[in-house]
């Protein structure tokens, strides 16, 4: 049975990256674009400043894949196999989850276990560490970002097994409404002290060093030494347009995940409840 | 599966006996885990296959559209 389960967990997890990759090609590669022309353009003010001030100018790494290299194909590679390995993980999930948490149809804790997913992968680690188009983020800091983007990452699935736990042991005493709010309670106030005690990008040691004291690692406007702005900050808009088709594709993702696995986990498992039933 | 008591008209369904289970869901927590790595992380704080970047700027758009810290 369990191999049944992974297996359309993976298949449908790379549908949902399919879908999620129509949704990126469209509608965030030219945001992706926008911000890389936006670095480029600053790069070169930044190497007349370097250059006006008889400093030694960096010069770029060499390409290694084209742009359109990377924005039709690897992005499209690298979503569907996130679609994958989310399936794969959404599977095991559903599979420990089946029987275990309350009287459920199939197709409902599908739904259940895949906003779980996106909630817990995605949507929380997103709100304390925000997706961010190229050129906004530090060479300087990328390994501290990545570990911790990955605590937050697990305290928030930590948090939200926790959370069904105990919302599980609520349900005798309170009810299962009851109990599903007061779980829901104990995640937020959980979670949001976790995110309190994280420190914000802008407050790493090399970022204070370099840019002083800033909430996060957006790019600031270019000035001259006398002060004037040479270059603009980065784009507002550019950024929310890319964070919301960020999120969108995500949720187009776990929804896809969710309501295609449903009636597979319905004729997998509904008729092996009727011949219980029958029996 | 058949002796358990159906005193519910709600089905629930069968509830996998974890020990047995546990070699593929172990297992594919691993490989999903895995992949996870790669397509976010890798090239960026860590690099697995030597010092070179062609996981990271293969997958590049990705990697920051799936909300992955980068560059
Ligand atoms: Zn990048």
């Amino acid at each position: 049975m369990e191999k049944r389960i992974i297996l359309r967990g993976v298949l449908v997890g790379a549908l949902a990256g399919l879908l999620a990759f129509v949704f990126a090609r469209i509608f965030a590669e030219p945001q992706i674009q926008a911000a890389i022309d936006y670095e480029s353009a600053r790069d070169e003010a930044q190497a007349a400043l370097d250059k006006a001030a008889g400093l030694p100018v960096g010069d770029e790494g060499p390409e290694i894949f084209t742009r359109a290299i990377q924005a039709n194909v690897g992005i499209g590679v690298g979503i569907v196999l996130f679609g994958v390995a989310m399936g794969a993980l959404f599977a095991v999930a559903y599979a420990v989850c089946l029987g275990r948490v309350g009287n459920l149809r199939p197709r409902t804790l599908s739904v259940l276990v895949a906003g779980g997913g996106f909630l817990g992968i995605y949507l929380v680690p997103f709100v304390k560490y925000p997706a961010n188009p190229p050129s906004i983020g530090h060479g300087a800091t990328i390994g501290v970002r990545g570990a911790l983007y990955v605590v937050m990452m697990v305290c928030s699935v930590a948090f939200l097994v926790g959370a069904v736990v105990l919302g599980k042991r609520l349900a005798k005493r309170f009810g299962n409404w009851n109990a599903t709010l007061l779980a829901a309670l104990a995640f937020v106030v959980v979670t949001g002290v976790a995110m309190a005690l994280l420190p914000s990008l802008g407050q790493l040691a090399a970022n204070v060093r370099d840019y002083g004291p800033q909430a996060t690692e957006t790019p600031l406007p270019l000035r001259n030494p006398a002060g004037q702005i040479v270059y603009p900050g980065f784009p507002a808009d550019v950024l929310w347009d890319f964070r919301f088709y960020s999120v969108a594709a995500q949720a187009i993702m776990w929804a896809a995940i969710g309501l295609l696995f449903a009636p597979l986990a319905e004729r997998l498992l509904a008729p092996r409840a009727e011949r219980v039933a029958a029996s | 599966m058949s002796t358990i008591p159906v005193t519910t008209a709600v089905p629930t369904p069968v509830v996998l006996p974890l020990p047995k289970a546990m070699l593929w869901l172990g297992g594919t927590v691993l490989l999903a885990l895995a992949m996870y790595y790669f397509i976010g992380i890798d090239q960026g704080a860590t690099s697995v296959f030597g010092d070179n970047m062609y996981i990271h700027e293969f997958v590049h758009d990705a990697r920051h559209f799936l909300g992955f810290p980068c560059h």
